[in-house]
């Protein structure tokens, strides 16, 4: 934008002023505000933090946090180094192990050491989009189910009202225990700790969209009912090319819902459970009790807040991608 | 839950047929390993630890690669408190854990969640301290006598008595902290607190009491080391046993004065061992070796030159994924000197011993001092003869496996036959042991004699 404007502008620097002035007015205006709310923010943060005296020092302020995650950051790339270096010296020991003893399969492990913030960070990512993937199989179906009969919804609906409120926190022993009699094997393809917090994501945001799912579908306007019956469509059409898009917006807003209830689940449940992930991070930088751990514990808190935003907008984009009502999506 | 009965079963059966097992187990890895030791049969190991510093072995033997020289894998993994621990090893999630010394012992007898687990390895000796509030510490210090300012130490709970009794004549229960029922911080208060005429209450596990308050002066219940300095902070307890660096933290959070160390309280007391399932032992007895012997090397490490290395392993240790505190907290305890009153530094160079004075050997006596303590304060809840302790010994700590892993270190010379007991001749139990706070000596060999001596406390024949 601005070299166009320069370019056309030529030498007359004051025509060029004047044609900023107002660029730069449209552009900041609808910045200005949250802008403003932010250095607010970071004033009243830094000023409260001066006040507040913990047995760990002060509390940290925005300076102590922005060093924190320089610091997770340089520990997360030497950690890389290390994890190279471990491999060369596996590579070196299995050559070794060979030369000695023909028979012997040299297998390549995998690295031992502690998993960063950044690995940490990956992990929750890929639990939460697990469980909600795993949530909305089960959840859309049943919704559609419920919405399209009036009986299976009666019987439903009880069991739902009463499993909608429970927290991921009483689940999660239930869970646990389950899992660890019936999830056995010597050579297990995932952890425990990762379906133990996956199927605990998906029970506390499975609800919402069976409800919002359900909701949609019995919504459905009579007249496109009555076209599907005047064609006589197969139950199977019906709900492909009538239900279906007919109940998006509903599907899309219990989605968004669940996608957020599954992100603070499963924040909460790594933290109990001692699972990896941010949650675990968390709960280790508060028993480690150093004086970096509360900067660390915050600078984790903004990470939290901020990949929630992200997950919230990232399925808005999609809702509004999809679906045919945009106003069902605004914000 | 089928799996843990199973167990369970078999581990009573093997306290019936103890000695024969014994023999069979130790004959059984002697043919092992009689020739060149072979490969591990289990590489890729999952340890756990507790959040203290005398998990320092651990570490080392992972951050000197003393774990990859014998072949293993290893990953480390804090644990949220004893009893997941615990539950870890049992269940198989994990290979082996930094152990309190009464975990292993109260599992194999059946106290808690039975199950067979072994240590031949014992981590450390000492390192643990009571800590009280600043207000009890204000309310203690009229009782302590002063030389030049300063209060004369050791500081016997005589002076903790008045306090007590303060709180008791005006309704209120005086609260204290320790670790784990069967933790060597519990044994270890209570040792301290009864030898200064404080009640630290009985267990009644055979009337469903396991609350360990009864008749109490001083009411103990658990936290979570690393959860202590909040706990005493929020006014909870007034005061608490644990092992480092938590102690440290008080002085240096200002909110509580270390009283005394458990060095003063038993002289060069064993603190934890390396505890495995009976099982990992008997299915991969290469890797048990293996992992002993990486252990050892590491314990050597640490006090190598006179505690020289310590420095570094302070370093490694206040690494967030190990012990995590300050450096300069990890550092009061781990190079010898040791702060009660904020200022009051003194040496205590034994305070962390990881190698000298055979720390690191599995001596069947110590397991017995465990044992007699958990009959003292009713754990165990009816007589036992002096056969059964040094049975129940025998089977859980496992000099024979400790021998062959220092014994194939010797031959290959990463270590020296001097550092280690004369395995020809070691009986596995130490000579009547005084240095206790009370004064009282201990042979481990007659560990019924040993509970007659004490005034609070079951003897012989009692049962609540």
């Amino acid at each position: 934008m601005s070299t166009t404007i320069s370019e056309n502008s030529g030498p007359s620097g004051a025509a060029f002023l004047t044609r900023l002035g107002p660029w730069l007015l449209r552009v900041a205006k609808p910045l200005a505000a949250p802008l403003a709310g932010i250095a607010v923010f970071l004033m009243l943060w830094s000023m409260a933090a001066q006040q507040i005296d913990t047995s760990l020092g002060k509390f940290p302020g925005p300076v102590a946090v922005s060093e924190q995650f320089g610091n997770l950051m340089s520990e997360h790339l030497a950690e890389r180094e290390k994890e190279t270096a471990f491999y060369e010296r596996q590579e070196i020991r299995n050559a070794d192990r060979v030369a000695k003893d023909p028979t012997y399969e040299p297998r390549i492990r995998a690295y031992t050491g502690k998993e960063t913030f950044i690995d940490q960070i990956v992990t929750s990512l890929v639990t939460v989009a697990s469980g909600f993937v795993l949530a909305a199989i089960i959840a859309i179906p049943l919704g559609i189910a419920i919405g399209l009969n009036k009986t299976v919804n009666a019987a439903v609906n009880p069991v739902i009202q009463i499993f909608k409120p429970v927290s991921p926190l009483a689940w999660l022993p239930l869970v646990t225990m389950v899992v660890s009699a019936l999830y056995v094997s010597d050579d297990p393809m995932v952890p425990k700790s990762f379906v133990t917090s996956m199927i605990t994501v998906t029970l506390c945001c499975l609800w919402p969209m069976v409800i919002n799912t359900s909701v949609g579908v019995a919504s459905i306007e009579k007249d496109l009912v009555n076209v599907s019956r005047v064609l006589s469509l197969k139950p199977l059409t019906h709900v492909q090319k009538i239900v279906l898009p007919s109940s998006i917006p509903a599907i899309f807003t219990g989605m968004r819902l669940s996608l957020g209830i599954a992100w603070m689940v499963l924040i909460a449940a790594e933290m109990l459970a001692q699972n990896p992930g941010l949650g675990k991070f968390v709960w280790d930088e508060f028993q480690n009790g150093s004086s970096s751990s509360l900067a660390r514990i915050m600078a984790a808190v903004l990470v939290i807040g901020l990949i929630g935003y992200i997950l919230d907008r990232a399925m808005l984009l999609l809702q509004r991608r999809v679906s045919w009502d945009k106003k069902s999506a605004l914000r | 839950m089928i799996t843990t009965r199973s167990v369970a079963d078999s581990t009573r059966r093997l306290i019936l047929k103890s000695t024969v097992t014994a023999v069979l187990i130790a004959a059984a890895s002697g043919v092992v390993s009689a020739e060149e030791l072979g490969y591990p049969e289990k590489e890729e190991l999952k340890f756990g630890f507790i959040k203290l510093t005398d998990m320092a072995p651990i570490a080392i033997a992972y951050e000197k690669g003393y774990f990859e020289d014998e072949g293993l894998y290893v990953t480390i993994e804090a644990q949220a408190n004893w009893k997941v621990l615990l539950d870890g090893v049992i269940n198989g999630q994990l290979d082996g854990a930094h152990m309190l010394a009464g975990q292993p012992l109260a599992a194999t007898i059946g106290y808690g969640t039975q199950a067979h687990i072994i240590t031949p390895f014992s981590m450390d000796l000492n390192g643990n301290g009571i800590t009280v509030s600043n207000d009890i510490w204000a309310q203690m210090k009229e009782n302590i006598p002063h030389e030049d300012g300063k209060p004369v130490h050791p500081i016997k709970a005589d002076a903790l008595k008045p306090v007590v009794e303060k709180y008791k004549s005006e309704g209120k229960p005086f609260n204290m902290g320790m670790v784990f029922p069967v933790s060597t911080h519990n044994y270890e208060l209570r040792y301290w607190l009864a030898a200064g005429g404080i009640h630290p209450g009985y267990y009644a596990p055979h009337k469903g009491d396991t609350s360990g308050q009864i008749d109490a002066d001083a009411m103990l219940s658990v936290t979570p080391p690393p959860q202590m300095p909040a706990t005493l902070e929020a006014g909870t307890i007034y005061g608490y046993c644990v092992g480092e660096p938590w102690n440290q933290q008080a002085v240096f959070k200002g909110i509580g004065v270390p009283v005394i160390t458990d060095y003063e309280i038993w002289k060069n007391n064993p603190e934890k061992v390396f505890g495995i399932s009976a099982e990992f032992a008997e299915k991969y007895p290469n890797t048990t070796i293996r992992l002993t012997r990486a252990l050892i090397r590491a314990a050597m490490w640490l006090d190598d030159n006179n505690n020289a290395n310590r420095p570094e392993a302070v370093k490694i240790l206040s690494q967030s994924n190990y012990v995590g505190a300050d450096a300069d907290v990890i550092a009061n305890s781990m190079t010898g000197t040791f702060e009660y009153e904020k200022g009051d530094k003194r040496e205590v160079p034994d305070f962390n011993v990881f190698f000298r004075y055979n720390a690191t050997y599995p001596y069947y006596s110590d397991a017995i001092w465990y044992l007699t303590q958990m009959r003292r304060w009713g754990q165990i809840a009816e007589d036992k003869p002096d056969d059964w302790y040094i049975d129940v010994a025998k089977q859980v700590y496992r000099a024979d496996l400790y021998t062959l892993a220092a014994r194939s270190l010797v031959e290959e010379g990463l270590a020296k036959a001097e550092d280690f007991p004369d395995f020809d001749s070691e009986t596995g139990f130490k000579p009547e042991q005084s240095g206790f706070i009370d004064g009282v000596t201990y042979d481990g060999s007659k560990p019924n004699d040993y509970l007659n001596k004490f005034d609070i406390g079951l003897k012989q024949g009692d049962l609540l």
